[in-house]
């Protein structure tokens, strides 16, 4: 364990040196990187390039050898495939052919009939020639059954016999029915495929040439019909081959051709691939996309997210680059095939160390310099990146012995890949990482000053026109049930869906990819396309090609076998005397050379000697695919062409007419003809332009009808207001609703200050200074503490509201929620009583609402306005009246009913009432037990009861205000604003001995609240004083489990226990003022400051457990569950870290302003605070359940306090108001 | 339905009064009453909870796994098509969707069921998945799934042994990488013994042929691709029900 530790501690130092090293020179460094990834790369630029294009090797024809099949030997340049003898030797016969001269009285038709009627005279030539009694047709490449799939081909290919491909097959190869044929055209035509075809057509195949260079048309300007007639051999015997080529030259002897004809060309095709591999292909590559997508978009917190995500993909994929350079530089060459397994090694060198990487460093403090951020960063994840790569290596290690070859050489490269992709995380990307955040800092100094002064002022703004409440509210205490049409009115899956792709554009996105690819498609396999451009420029550029082999063949005639051929016809043929052959060949027709411009010349040219060239690369695997021969992996040896010129005189082609040629309008048929292949091009592309026009209107309409005006706007407001009667969030989803309907608690007059509870009860306090006291399961007012000095004009407004006060109407305790649930009505307005309530007394009378008429003397000073005599009175009349059965009353309300209804009314206190300052504040407050404890802006702290509203307890032993106070058991600690702590504790002297326990039995990890009866005489004596426990004042004070920790602006935490108020820790690290703290029972102690960052602290030691970055401003608020902590900041984010590793799980962007309370219910439910309404979570997942709106009206109030219940219910503040929510499926779940 | 109850009726009714037995023909109607009605329950229970939100999540997410598994039983099959055909001519498509046109709806099924399970089985096992927890992760397992079927459609292996040594090591890793759960692994192994048997109940009933001449090879690697496959569904319906639970 100490050597890992040792280990770790060292590799974390290098990672930190490193890190600072990066930081401090980014631009050497990035430099070094690059010139290191070229030279790396270096290596590849001698592979060819990847794809199924052919490779091509030139050999001379001369001295021209089966190669052997052996390997053995240094066969210098030859490529590897060139082994063992080829599928088939290739020899086209070119036949350029043309009616000349061209006169007047010809017919269209007539520049390709006969000129393909002479095919069959050559193929009988061709078929008979012999030579010392071989034969084509014992040399020839015999081929059996075309593919069962190719019926329709049987008539045209030719079956059981030499693979003699020529435009004769069209008619069977018989004169007789080329004669007979009334429409060439059309016998073409016929069999060409419609639409977009990319591969080689029948025509192409049959013709040889490209279907526009075959002068087979009614149009063609050059009238020289141009066709080869292919020969598939499958041995090669150069005599024959010579003599073949020596009789057709003779019979059509080609003036002014000079084609090379020392040169055999053979072709290699690599792996065919058909959709069946090139979609698994695609998916992979998908895949890829999507993995590189999801792992970049997990970028954040950065500058440019598109930066780091462009230069982690640039790590990557020069990553695997260098890999290939380096595997090759060592002489190892992939045989797999690479476009294959890119993804893989993509995927499993992955992603994930930068994302951490980048992850790590942004969490590190802010304020720190941007050298030592990048330093700390690297060094906290040092030791999981080495662990990963060391677990990587390991696992390809294993790969590694499996001993399958293709395995093995993917594990070479996957090692050097990984290795290399360390090297430029290291070097590359945490470079480009630290020129981010340095970038994002300035960027953020600009940002942070406005964003943090202008926070507190709430924004006025068109979006809010009314400050003020509205004038008047439907009910006092209003239960906003969202109207039933409106739950009904769930927005449908359609507008679901349209959203759906409105919020994803997926639409669009779609469209865009399907076009790229299909462009790329198009551009890729297109015949005159890249494909065939990037197969030229490898065979042009690689030194194997045919430029750099002559020379060589001719200085080393190792093989002695096959000459003679050359020295026999290839020599005298192709440079004839230039006959004047115009006149003496081509029968002898008397041809007027210069006169008409039509007349067809025949020219060859250099173009003319590989033909096949300018065929689709397919052109041979797809021939030979008919027979069911792939070529994949094999090659074929290309004789050179034998050219032959025809011509014919005019007469001969008029001689050959078919009777229908001349029938024919020529002009027009010429042109629809001609036209039919350019026109299914247009109509397509026009189609397709209609198609899309059409649907971008659709999509236009669909926008127009469907999508809210506002969408897209970032009108937070906006959308709140709308949705204030529209229970949706942003885009038309609802959750399923339970009957979550906050109870609106009214009484205060001006905006609360503090809340309290203890489970039973609930105390707040307004800016008024007026306390209240709050049943926490009903919601009824049972206490005021008025505070008198400024209460006369300000809470009148008030008393009017509720008639519950507790000690003098009992009844009416039991009966109320009863009313509140079924009559949401002010019961002001409900004059006529249900017989229901018969059993009260009708207090209406009694009300007075003309406060300013009542004489101030009847208002006792201290004990607010006590009606109980009024009442009583009123009760009193009441009893005689027959008591209506009346449903039981809660236990808590009997209990006090009963310990208080059988006292006197009189209320001990106002003797303790003498000296009394109204003019300072409650700044803070607790409740434990029916004690509440205040304390005030003068220093005074008190102690009231709850229940009667009388003052228990006062002391003045401090001056300085109270800024906070925790009450545990039977001690206060107050901190006050000098930055001094008090502890106090609280005496209970009972004359009765009677210790009563109330509040709900309900949770048993709560000690039950003793009760403080009110004959107790309690005491609060000052215990302790801790004069400087902080410099600055103290901002939070929270106490739980025996102790009490402070949080000061002066940057420091201290816990102290709660018995003998000892400071036990001080804890730094924060860079902030303290602004919130959370400790609880199982003293899990997290506190969070100014600066944005989140401390766990481990309370026995006094340790820093983690140190977290998540928030830009303050962080607000801090609540721990078991699994997590959950943090807000001013920057509206909520933030959900594991507690455990302090990882950030998720965020939680809030809608601005209103990130500041959280609230947690039970392990997986949050709440959080808004503009005027509540939102719950789902802790888990993180995901929206639903919120609730406070208000009918949405006013934007922002809810600035939360407090959670035992009862699984949230009281918040809500302006002058308070609001109970419950939430039922909670406390099921909690039962 | 009311049509078709009426005739159910009279049917019965006209039995009835042959027979001379009316009460069994009411007997009878009032049965086939019954059942209708329970039919018409059914139905609409079935209606209404296609309305209700936590069946519809459930439905989508069935329906995007299922699709999910038609992707990949076709990529597969093809992947696993190209080892025995030479050469590719159009019509392998062609015989891809005739010889055995319910394989990819089985494999879609199949990866409904298993994709709903798993996040079912956590959530009843009250563990839930919280390991990698992103579609970034979830596709990597993706592409490694498929490179093992690439692996083994495409490599030449010496021998059976080795294959499927290779194979399982390969799926071990995957689930050791993306998953390491335990109701993960059990379930990917009932999986693939269950695919498996049923594979050789189809061939020995001959319902359903290898195109490969060997057949052991076939049985070396089916239940490792079963149970990448089975680890590779549960991961993405993991993270389905999280993204729909969040939709």
């Amino acid at each position: 364990m100490t050597v890992r530790e040792r280990l770790r501690q060292n590799i974390s130092a290098a990672f930190y040196r490193h890190g600072l090293l990066c930081a401090s020179y980014p631009v050497p460094i990035i430099l070094f990187t690059s010139a290191s990834i070229l030279t790396c790369c270096y290596p590849l630029l001698k592979l060819p390039l990847p794809g199924t294009g052919p490779v091509e090797f030139t050999t001379g024809v001369r001295d021209y050898s089966v190669p052997s099949h052996g390997t053995q030997g240094d066969l210098g340049e030859r490529p590897d495939w060139y082994r063992g003898p080829p599928v088939a030797y290739i020899q086209q016969v070119l036949v350029k052919a043309a009616v000349s001269p061209w006169d007047s009285s010809l017919v269209p038709v007539d520049v390709f009939r006969s000129p393909l009627g002479r095919v069959f005279s050559l193929l009988e030539e061709i078929r008979d020639h012999v030579y010392t009694d071989r034969s084509l047709e014992s040399l020839c490449l015999q081929v059996t059954d075309l593919l069962p799939g190719l019926r329709r081909m049987q008539s045209l290919l030719p079956e059981h016999g030499c693979l003699l491909v020529s435009p004769g097959n069209y008619w069977q190869n018989r004169r007789d029915m080329f004669d007979s044929d009334p429409d060439i055209l059309k016998t073409v035509h016929q069999h060409e495929p419609k639409g977009l075809h990319t591969s080689a057509t029948l025509k192409d195949l049959l013709f040889g040439v490209p279907g526009k260079s075959t002068g087979v048309s009614l149009y063609s300007k050059k009238r020289v019909v141009t066709y080869t007639i292919t020969i598939a051999l499958s041995s090669y015997d150069a005599r024959f081959v010579a003599s073949l080529r020596a009789r057709l030259k003779q019979l059509h002897p080609s003036t002014n051709c000079s084609l090379r004809e020392d040169h055999m060309v053979h072709v290699h095709f690599k792996e065919e691939i058909g959709i069946a591999e090139l979609i698994p292909l695609v998916t992979t590559y998908i895949i890829l996309f999507a993995y590189i997508y999801f792992s970049t978009r997990k970028i954040d917190m950065v500058k440019s997210k598109w930066g780091l995500a462009l230069a982690a993909v640039v790590t990557v994929l020069s990553s695997l680059l260098m890999s290939v350079g380096l595997c090759s530089l060592f002489g190892l060459t992939p045989t797999l095939n690479g476009g294959e397994i890119f993804p893989y090694l993509v995927v499993v060198i992955g992603l994930e160390n930068v994302l951490v990487l980048t992850k790590s460093v942004v969490s590190t403090p802010v304020d720190l310099e941007v050298k030592l951020r990048i330093a700390q960063g690297l060094s906290s994840e040092s030791w999981s990146i080495m662990k990963n790569m060391a677990t990587e290596l390991v696992i390809i290690l294993i790969g590694y012995f499996t001993l399958v070859p293709a395995i093995q050489e993917f594990c070479l490269f996957a090692v050097v890949g990984l290795v290399s992709d360390f090297f430029l995380q290291m070097f590359f990307f945490t470079t480009v990482l630290s020129i981010d955040i340095r970038r994002m800092e300035l960027a953020d100094l600009n940002r942070r000053l406005p964003a943090e002064a202008g926070m507190p002022p709430p924004k006025p703004g068109p979006l809010r026109p009314r400050e003020a409440p509205p004038p008047s509210r439907p009910s006092p205490h209003t239960i906003t049930l969202q109207a039933p049409a409106f739950r009904n009115l769930r927005l449908p899956k359609r507008l679901r869906v349209v959203y759906f792709l409105a919020r994803t554009r997926l639409a669009q996105r779609i469209i865009m990819v399907g076009t790229v690819i299909w462009i790329g498609i198009l551009v890729y396999t297109d015949p005159a396309g890249l494909r065939t451009y990037l197969a030229a420029q490898v065979s042009e550029q690689s030194p194997l090609g045919e430029a750099g082999l002559p020379p060589h063949l001719g200085v080393a005639p190792v093989f002695p076998g096959g000459d003679p051929t050359s020295t026999l016809n290839v020599l005298p043929a192709p440079e004839p005397t230039p006959l004047p052959e115009n006149q003496s060949q081509g029968h002898g027709e008397a041809r007027s050379g210069p006169a008409p411009l039509t007349s067809p010349q025949i020219t060859w040219g250099s173009e003319d000697e590989e033909v096949w060239r300018r065929l689709s690369f397919r052109y041979w695997p797809s021939l030979f695919s008919y027979y069911n021969i792939t070529l994949a992996k094999r090659y074929i040896s290309i004789l050179p062409v034998i050219p032959v010129t025809l011509h014919l005189s005019p007469q001969e082609a008029i001689e050959t007419r078919h009777p229908q040629d001349t029938q024919h309008a020529p002009r027009t048929s010429a042109k629809t003809t001609e036209l039919q292949a350019d026109l299914t091009l247009y109509k397509v592309a026009a189609l397709g332009l209609f198609a899309g026009v059409l649907l971008v209107l659709l999509l236009f309409c669909l926008y127009r009808v469907l999508c809210p005006r506002n969408y897209g706007q970032n009108g937070v407001q906006h959308g709140r207001r709308r949705r204030g009667d529209l229970p949706c969030d942003e885009y038309g989803y609802s959750p399923p609703v339970s009957e979550i309907s906050p109870l609106l608690l009214r009484g205060h007059s001006m905006d609360i200050e503090c809340l309290a509870n203890d489970g039973m009860l609930l105390a707040s306090c307004c800016l008024a200074g007026q306390i209240r006291v709050w049943d926490a399961q009903t919601g009824d007012c049972l206490t005021v503490i008025p505070n008198n000095g400024l209460r006369r004009s300000s809470s009148s407004g008030c008393w009017e509201h509720r008639d519950g006060w507790d000690p003098s109407s009992p009844a009416r305790n039991a009966s109320t929620p009863i009313m509140d649930n079924e009559h949401p009505l002010r019961r002001r307005t409900t004059p006529v009583r249900p017989a229901l309530f018969g059993d009260q007394p009708d207090l209406t009378p009694l009300i007075d609402t003309n406060f300013g008429e009542v004489p101030p003397s009847q208002m006792m000073p201290g004990c607010g306005f006590d009606f109980g005599e009024l009442v009583e009175r009123a009760y009193k009349e009441h009893e005689a009246s027959p008591p209506l059965p009346f449903p039981p009353s809660p236990p808590a309300a009997r209990q006090r009913r009963r310990s208080l209804g059988d006292q006197s009314v009189a209320p001990p206190e106002q003797v303790l009432l003498a000296p009394w300052d109204w003019d300072s504040s409650v700044w803070s407050m607790e409740l434990r037990g029916n004690l509440i404890a205040a304390g005030r802006s003068s220093g005074k702290l008190e102690l009231w009861d709850a229940v009667e509203g009388s003052l228990r307890c006062c002391n003045e032993d401090g001056s300085s205000g109270i800024t906070a106070l925790a009450f545990l058991n039977n001690r206060i600690v107050a901190a006050r604003l000098n930055g001094s702590l008090d502890f106090f504790t609280v005496d209970i002297h009972k004359p009765l001995g009677l210790l009563q326990y109330r509040g709900p039995p309900g949770r048993a990890s709560l000690p039950p609240s003793p009760c403080y009866s009110s004959e107790d005489v309690i005491s609060c004596q000052l215990t302790r004083s801790v004069q400087c426990a902080h410099q600055k004042p103290i901002t939070v004070l929270r106490a739980a489990a025996g102790r009490v920790v402070t949080g000061s602006q002066d940057h420091t935490v201290r816990v102290y226990r709660l018995e003998d108020s000892c400071c036990l820790f001080t804890l730094q690290g924060h860079a902030g003022g303290i602004t919130a703290i959370y400790i609880d029972q199982t003293m899990v102690l997290a506190s969070g400051g100014q600066d944005g960052a989140i401390c766990l602290w481990d309370v026995l030691t006094g340790s820093r457990v983690s140190h977290v970055y998540g928030h830009r401003g303050d962080v607000t608020s801090l609540v721990c569950t078991t699994s997590c902590v959950l943090s807000s900041g001013l920057d509206d984010l909520i933030c959900i870290w594991d507690r455990s590793t302090g990882i950030k799980l998720y965020s939680i962007q809030q809608e601005v302003g209103c990130g500041a309370s959280l609230g947690v219910i039970s392990e997986s439910l949050l709440v959080t605070g808004g503009q005027g309404c509540v939102s719950f979570w789902d802790l888990n997942y993180g995901d929206l359940l639903q919120t609730v709106y406070l208000g009918q009206s949405g006013e934007g109030q922002p809810v600035r306090q939360l407090l959670v219940l035992d009862n699984a219910a949230i009281v918040c503040d809500f302006g002058s108001e308070l609001s109970l929510v419950y939430v039922p499926s909670v406390l099921e779940k909690l039962d | 339905m009311p049509r078709l109850e009426e005739r159910c009726w009279s049917c019965s009714c006209s039995t009835g009064v042959k027979s001379k037995e009316l009460s069994s023909a009411s007997w009878i109607a009032s049965k086939t009453g019954e059942m209708m009605s329970i039919i018409t329950s059914v139905l609409r229970q079935a209606y209404v909870s296609l309305y209700h939100v936590q069946s519809a999540n459930l439905i989508r997410r069935g329906l995007v796994l299922f699709a999910v598994g038609v992707f990949l039983a076709l990529v597969l099959y093809l992947l696993q098509i190209q080892r025995n055909v030479v050469l590719f001519p159009e019509e392998v498509l062609d015989t891809l969707f005739s010889s055995a046109w319910w394989i990819p709806p089985c494999c879609g099924t199949a990866a409904a069921v298993v994709g709903l399970l798993y996040p079912c089985l956590d959530s009843h096992l009250g563990e839930p998945h919280k390991f990698k927890r992103e579609w970034a992760s979830v596709m990597r397992c993706i592409a490694v799934f498929v490179g093992i079927n690439h692996a083994s459609a495409k490599l030449d292996f010496a021998n059976n042994m080795q294959l499927s040594l290779t194979l399982a090591a390969l799926s071990l890793g995957l689930w050791w990488t993306f998953d390491r759960s335990r109701s993960g692994f059990g379930l990917g192994l009932t999986t693939a013994l269950l695919a498996t048997l049923i594979m050789q109940l189809l061939v020995y009933n001959d319902i359903y042929q290898y195109t490969s001449p060997e057949f052991r090879y076939i049985r070396s690697w089916l239940p490792c691709i079963f149970f990448s496959g089975g680890v590779t569904v549960g991961n993405i319906g993991r993270q389905l029900a999280m993204q729909f639970h969040r939709v």
